[in-house]
C-alpha cells in the first residue's frame, strides 16, 4: 500500500502519533505536477515530497507558482473553470487529483489559511462551528469543547472565550487570522495549508503566529507559502525554492539558506533579485 | 428562472404584435382615432411621445450636466454628498406625484403666466411662430414637457454624477498642473473621457421620458388631434393607453391600445440597449484601467 | 505679456460664467424638486385626517377614506414582493455565481438592465395580454404579477452586484473547510451580501408603492373593500389618479392626502434602505 519511500523516523513517529489519537500527519508525493491558467503554463513538472509533522515553505519572487501549487493541494483551483492540473499528488498513497477522489472530504483533511483573514459573517462560536456541522453530527457539549479545543490550539481562547456569541468582524486582524487558523483545525485535517499567513499583519501579530506554526507542527503537517525568506527560514524545517514555474531546489532550510546547490538559489536568498 | 427574463421580453413582443397585425402599416401614419366609427391612427400619439420627450431632453441633460459638474467638481466638499443623496431621493419620488403636481399647480401657472407670454411674444415670430401660438390653457405639449424635464433630472443627473466620478484622479491633476481652469477641465478633459457613458446615462433618461405614462397623462389634455403649437393639448402613447385601455368597448378598441403599447415597446427597447450599450463600454474601460 | 493677460483673463471669466451656470442648474433642479414636495406637503397635510385610514373610497359628494387603497397597495405590493423578491435572488445568485463571466450570462445581465428601465405602463400591457385576458376579468393577482416585473430586475441587478463584491477569499475560505458549494452560497454569501440584497429588495418596494400605470388595466381599481385576489382591488395610486382627475373638490383632497402618504412612504423607505446599507458598512469595518 506504500509506495513511497520513507524516511524511517518520520515513520516510527506517525506510528506514535497514530496511537495516541491525535489527527494522523500525513504525507504528500508531488508527481509531475503541471498547472495552466487557461493557455498559460504556470507550473513545470513538479516534483517532491513533503514529510509529516514538518513545515515545509514554498519561496521564491512573486509569479513564481509558490501559491499556485499550494492552491493543488487542496484543489480550491477548480473552483475556477480555466484552471487545471494534471500530474498526480498523493496524500496517504492516494491521488487527490483523481476526479473520482471526493473533493469534501479532501478539504477535511486538508485545510487552508489565506493570505487576508476572512472570518465569515457570524459569532465567533459559529465561525469554528460552521465547518465542523458539515462533517459531523456534534451534540451541544461535544460541540463546545470542540470549539474551545480549536481555539487554544489556535492561542486564541483566553482572548475570546468571554465574546464567542460577539461577530467575528469585531477581533483585530490577527485576532481574526488565527481564528481562520483555528476554523482550519477544528476539522481535525491532516495538513494545513498557508498562503502568505501573515502579509497582512504587523510583526507582533506576525510573531504570534509564527510561533502557533512552531505548535502546529507537533500534529499537523504544514505547508506554507511566504515572500518574507526571513520567515522562512525561521518557522520551516524544508524549503523549495520555486522561479518561473519551475521547482529550483528542495532540500532542509538549514542547507538552502547556507549553502544552496543552485546559483538561481543562492542569488534569490541573498537578494540579488525578487 | 433567469430564463424567466428571456420569455418575459419575448412574449411581451409577442402579444403587442398579435395586435398589431390587425391594422398593418397604415396605423403608423393615420390620424384617425374614432372610437365610434372604429378607426384607429398612430400618428397623433406617438409625435406627442417624441416631442414631449424631445422637450424635456432639451431642458434636462443641460441642467443634469450642470448639476453632476457642480456635484463633482465646483461643490465645497461638505455640501457634495448630501445634496446628491437629495437628488437621488427626489428620483425616487412615484412619477403620479409629478403628474399631480402638474395638473393642480405647474399648468394653471403656465396658463396664468407663462402662456401668454409666449404667444404674445414668440407666436408672432415668422416661422417659428406657429409653435408657440395657442389659447392659455395650460395643458399641452410644452407643460407636458416640462414637467418631464423636472422629473427626469434628478435620475440623469445621479448617473452623471456617478460616471463623472470614475474619472481617475491623477488625469484631472495632471490637466490642473498644467494651469487649466475647473471648466476646461471638465470640458475637455471629464467630457471627453465619459462621453460614451454620459450619453448613455441620457438614452437611460430619454427612455424614462418616452415611456412615462402618469405624469403625461396629467398635464397633456388627452387630445387627438395633430397641431404643430406647442401650446395645445396633444396625446402621447402612454397617456392614451392610459386614459382610454379601461374604457376601450370593443377588440378592436382594445388591440389597437396594445399595439401602441408594441410601438412604445420597441421605441423604447432600441433607446435602452443603445443606452446600455454605451454604459457597459465604460464599464469595460473601467476594468481596465 | 499682454495678450497672456488677456487670454488669461478671459479663461477665467469663462470658467467662472460656467461654474456659475451650474451651481444655478442645481438650484434650478432642486428648485422644482422642493416646490414638488412643498405643495404635496401642504395639500396632503389639509386632506389628513383619521376617516382616510378608516373610511374606504367615498362615492361623488361624500366624505370618506383611502382605507380600502391602502390595504389594496400593501397586499398588492406584498404579493409582488412575494413573486418578484425570491426568483430575483435567485436569479442573482445564479448570475454572480455560476455565469459570471459566461456569454450566457452577459445576455442576461444585458436583457435585465433593459427590462430594469423598460416603461412600467408595457409591462402592465403584457401582463393584461398574459393573465387578465385569459382569464377575462381584472384581478389583484395580476397587478401584483406585473409589479413583480418591477420588483425582478431591480432584486437580480443588486444581488448579482453585491455578490460580486464579497471578496472571493471568502469563497474560497468557505470551500476550503469541505463544504459543498451551494451550501457555501446560502450560508456564507447571502449572508455577507444581506445588507446590499435587502436594500435593493427595500427601494423595489419603495419603486412599486408608487407604481400607477401598470396597476390600471391590470388590478383596476375597486370602490369596496375586498381581500379577494382574483377580483379587481383598490390601490392608493390608482385612486389618486382616479380623483385627481375628477371635477369635485374632496376627491382632489382625498388625492393630495393619498399623494402625500405615498410620498411619505416612499422616502422614508429610500432612507431606511439607505440607513441599513450606512450601518452594515459601519458593523464590517
Amino acid at each position: 500500500m506504500i509506495a513511497i519511500p520513507m524516511n524511517d523516523t518520520a515513520y516510527l513517529r506517525s506510528e506514535v502519533l497514530a496511537a495516541t489519537a491525535l489527527p494522523q500527519a500525513s504525507r504528500i508525493a508531488v508527481r509531475d505536477v503541471d498547472f495552466y491558467y487557461g493557455d498559460f503554463h504556470a507550473l513545470k513538472r513538479i516534483s517532491f515530497e513533503i514529510a509529516p509533522l514538518q513545515v515545509t515553505a514554498l519561496i521564491g519572487p512573486s509569479g513564481c507558482g509558490k501559491s499556485t501549487l499550494l492552491r493543488i493541494f487542496n484543489r480550491i483551483y477548480s473552483v475556477y473553470p480555466k484552471q487545471r492540473a494534471s500530474g498526480e499528488i498523493l496524500l496517504d498513497g492516494e491521488n487527490i487529483l483523481d476526479p473520482r477522489y471526493p473533493i469534501n472530504r479532501l478539504r477535511s483533511k486538508v485545510g487552508m489559511v489565506f493570505q487576508k483573514p476572512v472570518p465569515f459573517p457570524m459569532s465567533i462560536r459559529d465561525n469554528i462551528a460552521w465547518g465542523i456541522r458539515h462533517h459531523e453530527k456534534l451534540g451541544r457539549g461535544e460541540m463546545e469543547a470542540r470549539i474551545e479545543q480549536a481555539l487554544s490550539s489556535a492561542a486564541l481562547w483566553d482572548e475570546v472565550k468571554d465574546k464567542l456569541g460577539q461577530n467575528a468582524l469585531s477581533l483585530s486582524g490577527g485576532q481574526q487570522q488565527r481564528l481562520c487558523i483555528a476554523r482550519a483545525i477544528a476539522l481535525k485535517p491532516e495538513v494545513l495549508l498557508l498562503d502568505e499567513p501573515t502579509s497582512a499583519l504587523d510583526p507582533i501579530a506576525t510573531g504570534r503566529i509564527e510561533q502557533l506554526i512552531e505548535e502546529l507542527k507537533r500534529d499537523y503537517t504544514i505547508v506554507i507559502v511566504t515572500h518574507n525568506m526571513q520567515q522562512a527560514a525561521r518557522v520551516s524545517d524544508k524549503t523549495a525554492f520555486m522561479y518561473l514555474g519551475e521547482l529550483i531546489e528542495f532540500g532542509d532550510t538549514e542547507r538552502i539558506f547556507t549553502k544552496p546547490d543552485k546559483q538561481q538559489t543562492e542569488d534569490y536568498i541573498s537578494g540579488r533579485f525578487g | 428562472m433567469a430564463l424567466a427574463l428571456l420569455g418575459a421580453a419575448l412574449s411581451m413582443a409577442w402579444g403587442g404584435r398579435e395586435a398589431f397585425a390587425t391594422f398593418g402599416w397604415k396605423f403608423l401614419i393615420s390620424t384617425d382615432w374614432d372610437a365610434v366609427n372604429h378607426r384607429f391612427g398612430a400618428l397623433v400619439p406617438v409625435i406627442g411621445t417624441l416631442v414631449t420627450a424631445l422637450i424635456a431632453m432639451l431642458i434636462a441633460v443641460p441642467v443634469s450636466f450642470g448639476i453632476a459638474l457642480f456635484l463633482t467638481e465646483v461643490a465645497p466638499a461638505w455640501l457634495r454628498a448630501p445634496v446628491a443623496s437629495a437628488i437621488e431621493l427626489l428620483a425616487g419620488i412615484p412619477s403620479i406625484i409629478y403628474g399631480m403636481w402638474g395638473l393642480f399647480v405647474f399648468a394653471p401657472f403656465m396658463a396664468a403666466h407663462v402662456d401668454p407670454w409666449i404667444d404674445a411674444h414668440l407666436g408672432s415670430l415668422p416661422a417659428i411662430g406657429i409653435f408657440f401660438s395657442g389659447p392659455p390653457l395650460g395643458l399641452g405639449m410644452l407643460t407636458a414637457g416640462i414637467v418631464l424635464a423636472i422629473m427626469v433630472i434628478p435620475f440623469i443627473s445621479s448617473v452623471m454624477r456617478e460616471v463623472f466620478l470614475t474619472v481617475p484622479a491623477r488625469l484631472k491633476e495632471s490637466a490642473y498642473a498644467l494651469g487649466s481652469t475647473t471648466w476646461e477641465v471638465a470640458w475637455h478633459i471629464v467630457l471627453p473621457y465619459t462621453r460614451q457613458a454620459v450619453i448613455g446615462g441620457v438614452f437611460l433618461g430619454l427612455g424614462r421620458a418616452l415611456g412615462e405614462t402618469m405624469a403625461v397623462t396629467f398635464v397633456l389634455g388627452n387630445a387627438h388631434q395633430l397641431t404643430a403649437s406647442l401650446l395645445m393639448p396633444g396625446n402621447s402613447i402612454a397617456a392614451v393607453i392610459a386614459n382610454e385601455f379601461t374604457e376601450a368597448d370593443s377588440e378592436l378598441y382594445r388591440s389597437s391600445l396594445i399595439a401602441l403599447g408594441f410601438l412604445l415597446f420597441v421605441v423604447t427597447f432600441a433607446v435602452l440597449v443603445v443606452a446600455r450599450l454605451m454604459l457597459r463600454q465604460m464599464e469595460r474601460k473601467q476594468g481596465r484601467a | 505679456m499682454n495678450i497672456s493677460e488677456k487670454l488669461y483673463r478671459r479663461r477665467r471669466l469663462r470658467n467662472a460664467a460656467a461654474l456659475a451656470l451650474s451651481g444655478c442648474a442645481t438650484v434650478f433642479g432642486l428648485f422644482w424638486l422642493l416646490w414638488i414636495l412643498w405643495t404635496t406637503l401642504v395639500n396632503g397635510a389639509h386632506a389628513l385626517n383619521p376617516a382616510l385610514f378608516t373610511h374606504s373610497t367615498p362615492p361623488p359628494g361624500e366624505s370618506g377614506g383611502l382605507a380600502n387603497a391602502l390595504f389594496g397597495s400593501l397586499l398588492i405590493s406584498a404579493l409582488a414582493l412575494a413573486i418578484g423578491a425570491p426568483i430575483g435572488v435567485l436569479a442573482g445568485t445564479w448570475l454572480a455565481e455560476y455565469a459570471r463571466r459566461g456569454r450566457l450570462g452577459e445576455f442576461i445581465r444585458f436583457l435585465n438592465d433593459i427590462l430594469l428601465s423598460a416603461p412600467s405602463i408595457v409591462l402592465g400591457l403584457f401582463v393584461y395580454a398574459l393573465v387578465v385576458k385569459p382569464a377575462g376579468h381584472f384581478s389583484a393577482f395580476a397587478g401584483a404579477l406585473a409589479l413583480a416585473l418591477i420588483v425582478l430586475p431591480i432584486v437580480v441587478r443588486t444581488c448579482d452586484e453585491m455578490l460580486q463584491l464579497v471578496p472571493n477569499a471568502m469563497r474560497e475560505a468557505a470551500l476550503s473547510l469541505g463544504v459543498p458549494q451551494w451550501k457555501v452560497t446560502v450560508q456564507i454569501l447571502w449572508r455577507s451580501a444581506r445588507p446590499g440584497i435587502v436594500t435593493g429588495i427595500l427601494l423595489a418596494l419603495a419603486r412599486i408603492s408608487g407604481e400607477t400605470a401598470p396597476l390600471l388595466f391590470t388590478a383596476l381599481n375597486n370602490q369596496y373593500w375586498t381581500a379577494k385576489l382574483d377580483a379587481p382591488m383598490a390601490s392608493v395610486p390608482v385612486a389618486i389618479f382616479q380623483f385627481a382627475m375628477s371635477p369635485y373638490e374632496d376627491w382632489h383632497a382625498l388625492a393630495w392626502a393619498g399623494a402625500l402618504v405615498v410620498t411619505v412612504f416612499v422616502l422614508l423607505l429610500s432612507l431606511a434602505a439607505r440607513w441599513y446599507l450606512r450601518r452594515a458598512h459601519v458593523a464590517h469595518d
